[in-house]
């Protein structure tokens, strides 16, 4: 850092060798990263002050023992996870669909060229939508398992709400980045607000909804295979009780086959939209 | 003299997808059967729903009115292991995803090398993170370093994925510029990629640090540490007030960090 500041006190010797920065904006970038590494360091020891190191330092005996016992995966397992399987699709589609019936409205509600009233009702969706995004749809299974008992329908609606939060934010973007002038047109015709709506806006956003709903069902088959976790259905509530009992090969048998769901409902997903755009 | 043409008095709107007709009854009546073999599938339990609306009746009770003070200090506790672990696992994570992500760049590295990067993205992203932090917790034990170790990895595939991509569209003319000077490989990077892709680089780390600390709310029902355990706890034990000042305060602390982020990325471009 010392000849930086030596060179910023004598402006008159230009330096012979082409320099990426000014030395400011190098001192400046310094004390940036600097900064950075000390917050970095006290929150490490913040975060470490109750690790048992003991623990940690056997991580490597650990990791080999679970993975040794983890091979070979059960493949007779194979047959008692249809059924879970066919249940977490249907959490992840229905859930899919629930999400995106309450989210259109949400996103027509935000949108700055379609809201009602930008003053009360724009922010009540937006915080919606926020409120939405920020909780994880894991966390929804738990309350709703809670207030609703476990099964699929926790799974369904702790989708739906999750999915609700993604859909709008995309949506309302989409809305707001529609063209004025297609709806200068419908609206020369003497159309009510809600023929604009229909008729000038929603051809606009079409593709953009349908791709939106892709991507999202696609991680949303994601999140419901772990949903199982908290009660909610589906193949995690397989998983769950496998490594409740410390039975290592089922473990492995269930992480390839949502590996293998995951993979095809992306692939899916993306040939879908490829489709659509 | 006039000719006689029919025109429909009504226009129909012509349908955007699927304009064979057959093809769209084939496609709405498969809706319409797996619609209704899902709907069977479901099993709901009325009465157990009925009797769970009370409850929920409370929830949105105890959201409205929340309680920060009983249980103050498991939630303070709770929140400084989430952030932590945020800021920690980011820093790694964004550190540890700068290579891979430019070997995961195709117009920079040898196939090779291409292939690896690629993978290493692949496998971190395909897998969940509360699955991982499972097999972490088991490993490193009860806490917030299990949570740390979960976040940076799931941190590494995405931000190399995206960084890699970035790279691959970044101009070439900038690049054959600094290259037609006789640069080395990593004149290259430093002069042409780096300030092309630092900008999108930093919005890419404090949207992940947005994401991880969202995250880090959810690994703690696993046992990995942070505010996750603490809300665990609050739903176990029905205490719906403290509960919802949990949600409270992470829906609060993710639109500051929204706002804050979208601020800093204006700021910087």
């Amino acid at each position: 850092m010392k000849p930086s500041l030596v060179n910023t006190t004598e402006p008159a010797t230009y330096a012979q060798i082409w320099t990426f920065r000014t030395p400011r904006a190098q001192l400046a970038l310094w004390c940036g990263w600097l900064a950075l590494v000390a917050l970095f360091v006290y929150c490490w020891q913040v975060m470490n002050a109750d690790t048992m190191w003991v623990f940690v330092a056997d991580a490597p005996t650990q990791a080999v023992d679970i993975g040794s016992r983890m091979w070979p995966p059960s493949l007779s397992y194979l047959p008692e996870l249809m059924k879970p399987l066919w249940d977490t699709l249907n959490i992840a589609t229905l859930g899919t669909l629930g999400g995106v019936i309450m989210a259109v409205p949400v996103a027509f509600l935000a949108a700055r060229n379609t809201t009602p009233s930008s003053i009360l009702i724009r922010p009540l969706a937006l915080w919606v939508i926020v409120a939405s995004r920020s909780i994880n749809s894991l966390i929804w299974a738990l309350l709703l398992v809670a207030i609703i008992g476990p099964g699929l329908l926790a799974g369904v609606v702790a989708i739906a709400l999750r999915s609700i939060g993604f859909v709008g934010k995309l949506l309302y973007e989409a809305i707001e980045e529609t063209d004025i002038r297609q709806v200068e047109a419908v609206s020369a015709t003497g159309a009510s607000s809600m023929q604009q709506l229909n008729y000038a806006i929603v051809p606009q956003i079409l593709p953009a909804f349908w791709g939106i709903t892709m991507f999202r069902w696609d991680i949303n088959i994601r999140e419901s295979t772990i949903l199982g976790l908290v009660g909610a259905g589906g193949i995690g509530l397989k998983l769950q009780s496998s490594i409740n009992v410390l039975a290592w090969p089922q473990v492995a048998t269930i992480l390839l086959l949502i590996l293998a769901t995951v993979i095809v409902s992306e692939w899916v997903s993306a040939r879908v939209r490829h489709a659509i755009l | 003299m006039s000719f006689e043409t029919t025109y429909p008095t009504h226009w129909r709107r012509p349908p955007r997808m699927l304009r064979d007709r057959r093809w769209r009854l084939v496609v709405q009546g498969a809706v319409l059967v797996y619609l209704v073999l899902a709907m069977g599938s479901l099993d709901i339990e009325w009465s157990r729903v009925v009797e769970g609306l009370a409850r929920g009746q409370r929830f949105v009770e105890g959201f409205l009115q929340p309680d920060f003070i009983s249980r103050w200090s498991d939630i303070r506790q709770g929140l400084i292991e989430s952030l932590t672990m945020t800021l920690t696992a980011t820093v790694v994570g964004g550190l540890i995803s700068v290579p891979i992500g430019i070997g995961g760049a195709r117009n920079l590295v040898p196939a090779p090398v291409y292939g690896i990067c690629r993978t290493i993205i692949a496998v971190s992203r395909s897998l969940q993170e509360i699955i991982i932090a499972i097999f972490l917790v088991a490993m490193f034990g009860f806490g917030p370093l299990a949570g740390f170790m979960t976040l940076s990895f799931a941190s590494i595939g995405f931000i190399a994925k995206l960084l890699a991509e970035d790279i691959e569209e970044c101009d070439v003319h900038q690049i054959e510029a600094v290259r037609a000077t006789g640069a080395s490989w990593w004149q290259v990077l430093h002069y042409a990629i780096q300030p092309q892709v630092m900008p999108r680089l930093i919005g890419l780390s404090m949207y992940r640090l947005d994401i991880n600390f969202r995250e880090s709310a959810v690994i703690g029902i696993v046992g990995a540490g942070g505010i996750g355990a603490t809300l665990n706890t609050a739903i176990d034990r029905y205490e719906y007030d403290s509960a919802g000042a949990i949600l409270l305060i992470v829906i609060v602390i993710v639109m500051l960090s929204e706002y804050g982020s979208s601020y800093l990325r204006r700021f910087l471009q």
